[in-house]
């Protein structure tokens, strides 16, 4: 395994991963300890939103697109898994009432019942024909692959041919995320408008496995694709392919002179990132249990990115810190554990506070701190191995200097 | 004109009105070294640009190879894997990475990104960049990252990255600024050595390098061709002494 | 005469009222005894004659006791039931005056007399039987009101009072309108045919609303059901096939049962019911009941029941569909005169297309002024983008800025005209200092690295939207605009904008007047648009960039303000009002192009006029015009990816 030699984060990583897990589980409500349920659900999500992250990390901090449609992607696939859960759930429970009735129902019957418990909300009953397939598992896990797949081939490949780059790239990813969330919020559009999905936590035919115990299965299905993702990134990054792509960041027309065609590169990560993202969607809406269109608004791909760079973008453990840091930070803050100040003349409530905290360290990070909280691993390696050939100049001072050749 | 590897012919060009190219007409066999000179704004860089598909000319043809194919339809990167290569004014390596990285991604090989990821490092390409290194002289230097490297050194490193895509057609932008007189002389003496097995077009402001090369010359002025042939043959056209000296 | 002697014989008849019998009764309190029992009775269904009796009289005291009666001024003397006009001089005393003479008969305590109460629908009887006096009265108002009594509500009756008012009409306005309203009373209620078409072309181009509400009727159609061709007398308006358009099957069987032409069949839930309530021994019309989970099993079951007799037949899937099969259905007009929907089809064609053009002049000015908004917002950002690279997320912030600005001038200065006065210079000196802040602290450090600006400035972003949050609550806060700027200018019955958004395209044109004079005719605007071009010369010509980005972004943020009071007036101020406009101010940008302000310009007319343009053909729905107009740009970008008015050659610094 000369890559895992070549890269000694990955087996660092994957071992912290894993250790992190099995205390998790023994730490647990199901296995008597004392993490809430709910606590242990929080730490499944953010393991998916690390995952994310990752694949936020390899668009942006590694090719330098700064995607502002990624948390579009996770949305997506949590989507498609949630149309299972609900109709597959929905059934369930429409045939077991429907069991005590004084004649069968028709198959007819069935699908009319679960259309009206389905789409009541938004005034409707027919199925939409975006639901063909929800009622097949193996159909709707596809499409948690093939959907923000297709989507990031078509949009990337529209936008990447045109030559559309950096701010613009940007404004345009996030127009993409924006006419997503609108389209999802009209209750036309088939996906039960801004009431979203909703009772995803409730596996089908699983009623007996309570929830504790669940989110235990759920926390290693997390750590396994974020390990698998992890590794899959650091495969990508590792060889002449991260070469390329990070050419593509520091100097797109100079990669575009040797030979290489820069476009296919951009759509290779960027739909590879975008199936990343909606796998990694997928497994977190069923822990948070439902789904709207307000996740999937323009701001929550840029917190996406405040992640990525408050962890240090560029290297892929950075993303994961970042995700791990903020969130677990931010539901600290939010859910009111965070003791208020009081200044005397106006107390310091953090729940409303937070969010300015977080937007200005935010920009603090981005002007004294580049390279985010994964450079204090770059500051305690050095000190270790003082006699580094030069110093790192880091990916955005790189660029920096790039761009002022440019000029 | 048969036999010619590269052949231009009829290219104009127009920014906002200004005609940057004019009626431009230019050949070059396989294995020439060719200068290129003329004062600023003469189209030398825009020319460049025309023939590595950076842009795109209003009219005219620009054909490659034997079989004469139009590169006016190919992107950049297409061109580039034609077998053109080309070298900017500006030292441009990617600084963020070592001179082994710079010299291993510019090897000739499969450019398709599925190729790529699964292209991994073996002795053949080690031992190319090794010799590689060695004809610009950056083999200490193989594990540096590349922008710690001096202006000459990334000026030769861009160099190494030309040969070793193993082009069949050199565009070199002026190679010898701001170098030292070694340097220059080593510099000469690449560009020598490639224009044995292929063509080289190098251009340059510095009548001394040209005079070095000891190659026809091409002289352009206002986007068309002034004068072409030996150095002592174009410097003693009163023509190319009044576009050099003023009018 | 006649109907005065008829009205005399029925008085004669009806003498069990206790009367008088040797006074003779004056003729209208004849006819009103006439009509006693259903005047005092007062439902509204019976006492229509006693009112076109008391109207068609003739009689010169109808008009005035028509009016009476509506104003509750008639009263019923309680010992001889005589009807009086009355007041009520002193409380609980009434004097009754003769209904013809007027003369006063003498005064009554309460308990003698009994009001006649019509309730409302019986006086908007009253009231349109008084119609025809009031067309030829002398006074201006009654004739006017009486017009529009007839505009509300119109009879038959009321075309010959209207024709016959016309010539002796004295006020050119009235006399237009009556014009106008016989035109279209003819169409409706004129038996002859060939007068009604020639009233129906007369509207030819009208965009009124009552006109097409009176020809609409006339093309109003039945849908009629037959195994046959239409009939010969039908006025056919076109055949309908089965599963077209909004037909379906269910509905073109409903309509055959309709007519009778087939056997009806009985609804899911009754036909569910049925074989439940039939179920004996498990089993179904010797079906089991648990095979009962397909349609094809329910129907043999149900069957069987019927053959037993237990059921009521029901039509089967099959018979549905032969029966649908078998006939043809036609659309035919409740009008039979051929002429008459035809004339009516042209005119209202003729309206349509007047009225699309009108639509669509509509429509441009609402897309003008919604590009004059998106102009206003994305200005500033198009300046700092253009001049500085610099891509400004918390514009939308500074926009929010300047909406609070105006409202809290508001709060602090009652008067509107002034507060608003006061607020747009306020504003901008506002967001000026903010974004000079901005600058100064943040944005200078990341010159030539622009995703991190666009990173830092949303960190700004957020923390501005939540000081906004935390100082001003969640809902929203009222930005009253003055008092002349309310209402619009209606041009036609279609054609009509408001003031507000007229100021709002003043404000932008003065901007846009403003912008230019600073860029091109100012030391300051040479300075920016060196800065622009080439900063390191610029910079060796003896400009301070430095001075000069801090002014550009000062001014780019000063002008979001002024947008911010704009968008306030007509939108509610929210801590979300900037990030509902940042995007569409972006797309201004990308798709105008950068650094020109004729970029914005059409960047934001092309927006303004597509989104208002996307909204006619789904007009319910906002959120998917905006999809589609977002989906526009990102095509729209293949083909001019640096905008419409794009920078070339080596000034595009690529």
């Amino acid at each position: 395994m000369s890559f895992l030699r070549r890269n000694p984060s990955v087996p660092v990583f994957l071992g912290l991963l894993l250790v992190f897990t099995l205390t998790v589980t023994l730490m647990s409500e199901a296995y008597g300890g004392g993490l809430s349920t709910s606590f242990v659900k929080t730490l499944g999500k953010t393991l998916c939103l690390a995952l994310v992250a990752v694949a936020m990390d390899l668009v942006w901090g590694y090719t330098g697109i700064l995607s502002l449609g990624h948390f579009a992607f996770f949305g997506l696939g949590g989507y498609m898994i949630g149309m299972w859960l609900m109709y597959a759930r929905t059934e369930a429970i429409v045939v077991s009432s429907m069991a005590n009735a004084e004649i069968p129902a028709t198959p007819q019957e069935i699908t009319d019942a679960v259309g009206a418990q389905i789409f009541g909300v938004v005034g409707s009953s027919d199925f939409p024909a975006i639901w063909l397939f929800a009622d097949s598992l193996a159909m709707q896990l596809v499409l948690v692959v093939a959907v923000p797949g297709l989507l990031a081939l078509v949009f990337g490949w529209l936008a990447f041919r045109s030559r559309v780059t950096g701010v613009y790239l940007s404004i345009l990813t996030q127009a993409m995320t924006l006419a997503l969330s609108l389209y999802l919020f009209q209750n036309n559009s088939g996906l039960r408008g801004n009431n979203g999905l909703s009772g995803l936590q409730n596996l089908p035919g699983a009623d007996a496995i309570p929830q504790s115990v669940m989110s235990v299965w759920f926390l290693w299905t997390s750590a396994l694709a974020l390990g698998l993702g992890y590794l899959l990134a650091a495969f990508v990054v590792s060889g002449k392919f991260g070469s390329v792509l990070r050419g593509i960041r520091d100097n797109e027309a100079r990669v575009r002179f040797l030979g290489y065609p820069v476009e296919r590169y951009k759509l290779f990560i960027f739909t590879l990132t975008a199936v990343m993202a909606g796998i990694a969607g997928a497994l977190y809406y069923p822990q948070a249990g439902i789904i709207n269109p307000a996740e999937i608004a323009p701001i929550a791909s840029i917190y996406l990115a405040v992640w990525v760079a408050i962890g240090g973008r560029g290297r892929l453990y950075g993303a994961v810190i970042g995700a791990g840091f903020v969130s677990l930070v931010s539901t600290w803050f939010t859910g009111g554990r965070a003791p208020d100040i009081d200044l005397g003349f106006y107390t310091i409530k953090w729940v409303d506070w937070w969010t300015v905290l977080l937007g200005l360290s935010f920009v603090c990070v981005t002007i004294f701190a580049p390279k985010g909280i994964g450079g204090l691993v770059d500051l305690a390696l050095s000190r270790r191995a003082p006699d580094r050939h030069g110093a790192d100049l880091g990916p955005d001072l790189g660029s920096l200097r790039e761009k002022e050749a440019e000029e | 004109m048969t036999g010619a590897l590269l052949e231009v012919s009829g290219v104009s060009v127009s920014f906002d009105g200004f005609r940057a190219i004019n009626n431009l007409s230019f050949n070059i066999g396989p294995a020439e070294l060719r200068a290129v000179i003329g004062p600023n704004g003469a189209g030398k860089t825009t020319f460049m640009d025309i023939v590595t598909g950076k842009t795109r000319p209003d009219e005219g043809r620009v054909l490659w190879g034997e079989k004469s194919i139009s590169l006016l339809r190919m992107d950049e990167a297409a061109i580039a894997r034609a077998g053109i290569g080309r070298k900017f004014q500006r030292p441009t390596v990617f600084e963020d990475q070592t001179v082994r990285d710079n010299l291993l991604m510019a090897l000739k090989k499969d450019r398709g990104p599925l190729a790529v990821l699964f292209q991994r490092r073996n002795a053949a390409d080690e031992a190319r960049v090794e010799e590689l290194a060695g004809q610009i002289g950056l083999v200490s230097e193989l594990s540096r990252k590349s922008g710690e490297l001096s202006h000459g050194q990334k000026q030769w490193l861009e160099i190494g990255m030309l040969l070793a895509q193993d082009p069949r057609l050199l565009l070199v932008d002026e190679p010898a600024a701001g170098m030292t007189p070694e340097e220059r002389e080593h510099t000469t003496s690449l560009l020598v050595e490639a224009a044995r097995t292929r063509a080289v077009v190098v251009v340059e402001h510095d009548m001394e390098f040209v005079r070095r090369l000891n190659c026809k010359v091409t002289v352009l002025h206002e986007g068309a061709v002034l004068a072409e042939g030996s150095l002592d043959h174009v410097t003693a056209n009163q023509e190319v002494i009044e576009v050099y000296l003023g009018r | 005469m006649l109907r005065f002697l008829l009205a005399a014989v029925l008085f004669c008849a009806s003498l069990a009222a206790p009367l008088r019998a040797q006074e003779t009764l004056s003729p209208m309190q004849a006819l009103m005894q006439a009509h006693a029992a259903e005047i005092t009775k007062g439902s509204r269904k019976g006492i229509e004659p006693a009112i076109t009796a008391i109207a068609g009289s003739g009689l010169p005291a109808a008009e005035t006791v028509l009016e009476a009666w509506q104003a509750k001024e008639i009263y019923r003397r309680k010992d001889d039931g005589l009807f009086f006009r009355g007041e009520e001089p002193e409380k609980g005393l009434f004097r009754l005056h003769d209904l013809e003479s007027g003369a006063a008969v003498g005064d009554y305590p309460k308990d003698a007399v009994d009001q006649l109460k019509p309730n409302s629908g019986i006086r908007a009887m009253i009231a349109a039987a008084l119609v025809p006096f009031q067309l030829q009265s002398p006074d201006r108002v009654k004739r006017e009101n009486a017009l529009q009594a007839i505009q509300r509500d119109a009879e038959a009756s009321h075309l010959a009072a209207l024709r016959a008012s016309i010539d002796s009409e004295t006020d050119a306005g009235l006399k237009a309108l009556k014009i106008r309203l016989e035109r279209l009373l003819t169409i409706r209620f004129d038996p002859d045919e060939a007068a009604r078409i020639d009233a129906i072309g007369y509207f030819s181009g009208d965009l009124s609303v009552d006109v097409r509400a009176s020809l609409n009727p006339l093309l109003a159609t039945r849908r009629l059901a037959t195994t046959e061709g239409p009939a010969p007398e039908w006025n056919l308006a076109g055949e309908v096939e089965v599963g077209a358009g909004d037909f379906s099957p269910a509905q073109a069987y409903a309509l055959l049962v309709g007519q009778g032409l087939a056997r009806p069949r009985i609804s899911p839930a009754e036909f569910r019911a049925a074989l439940i309530a039939h179920i004996a021994d498990g089993k179904v019309g010797g079906v089991p009941v648990a095979e009962l989970d397909s349609e094809a099993a329910r129907e043999r079951a149900y069957a069987a029941l019927a053959d037993q007799g237990l059921v009521p037949a029901t039509a089967t899937a099959a018979e549905l569909a032969q029966a649908l099969d078998s006939h043809r259905f036609f659309d035919v007009y409740a009008e039979p005169a051929p002429a008459v929907t035809d004339a009516a089809r042209a005119t209202l064609h003729s309206i349509e297309t007047k009225l699309a053009l009108n639509q669509f002049a509509d429509l441009s000015l609402d897309a003008l002024s919604l590009a004059s908004i998106y102009f206003l917002a994305a200005i500033g950002l198009a300046i700092t983008f253009g001049v500085m690279g610099v891509i400004n997320m918390a514009h939308g912030e500074f926009i929010m800025m300047g909406a609070y600005t105006g409202y809290v001038v508001q709060t602090l200065i009652p008067n509107y005209t002034v507060s608003i006065l006061v607020a747009l210079p306020l504003a901008f000196a506002v967001t000026f200092a903010a974004g000079v802040a901005m600058e100064r602290l943040v944005i200078r450090w990341l010159y030539n690295r622009p995703l991190e600006t666009l990173l830092a400035t949303f960190g700004i972003s957020i923390a501005l939207q939540q000081i906004a949050k935390n100082i001003f609550g969640t809902q929203a806060r009222p930005l009253t605009s003055p008092g002349w700027l309310d209402g619009a200018l209606v041009l036609n019955d279609v054609v009509a904008i408001s003031y507000i958004r007229i100021a709002i395209f003043v404000l932008a044109l003065f901007f846009l007047g403003l912008f230019l004079f600073l860029m091109k005719r100012t030391r300051f605007g040479l300075d920016i648009r060196a800065v622009t071009q080439n900063p390191a010369m610029a910079a060796s010509m003896g400009i301070n960039p430095d001075r000069v980005n801090m002014l550009t972004f000062g001014l780019g943020s000063g002008i979001a303000g002024i947008a911010g009071v704009a968008i306030g007036l007509y939108a509610k101020v929210t801590s979300e009002l900037g990030s509902d406009y940042i995007v569409q101010s972006f797309m201004t940008v990308v798709v105008g192009g950068v650094g020109n302000i004729w970029g914005a310009l059409f960047g934001a007319t092309m927006i303004g006029f597509l989104q208002k343009g996307i909204e006619v053909f789904n007009p319910s729905n906002t959120l998917a015009a905006q999809t589609y107009m977002i989906i526009f740009i990102i095509i729209f970008i293949q083909f001019r990816p640096r905008g419409i008015i794009a920078l070339k050659g080596r000034a595009a610094g690529d």
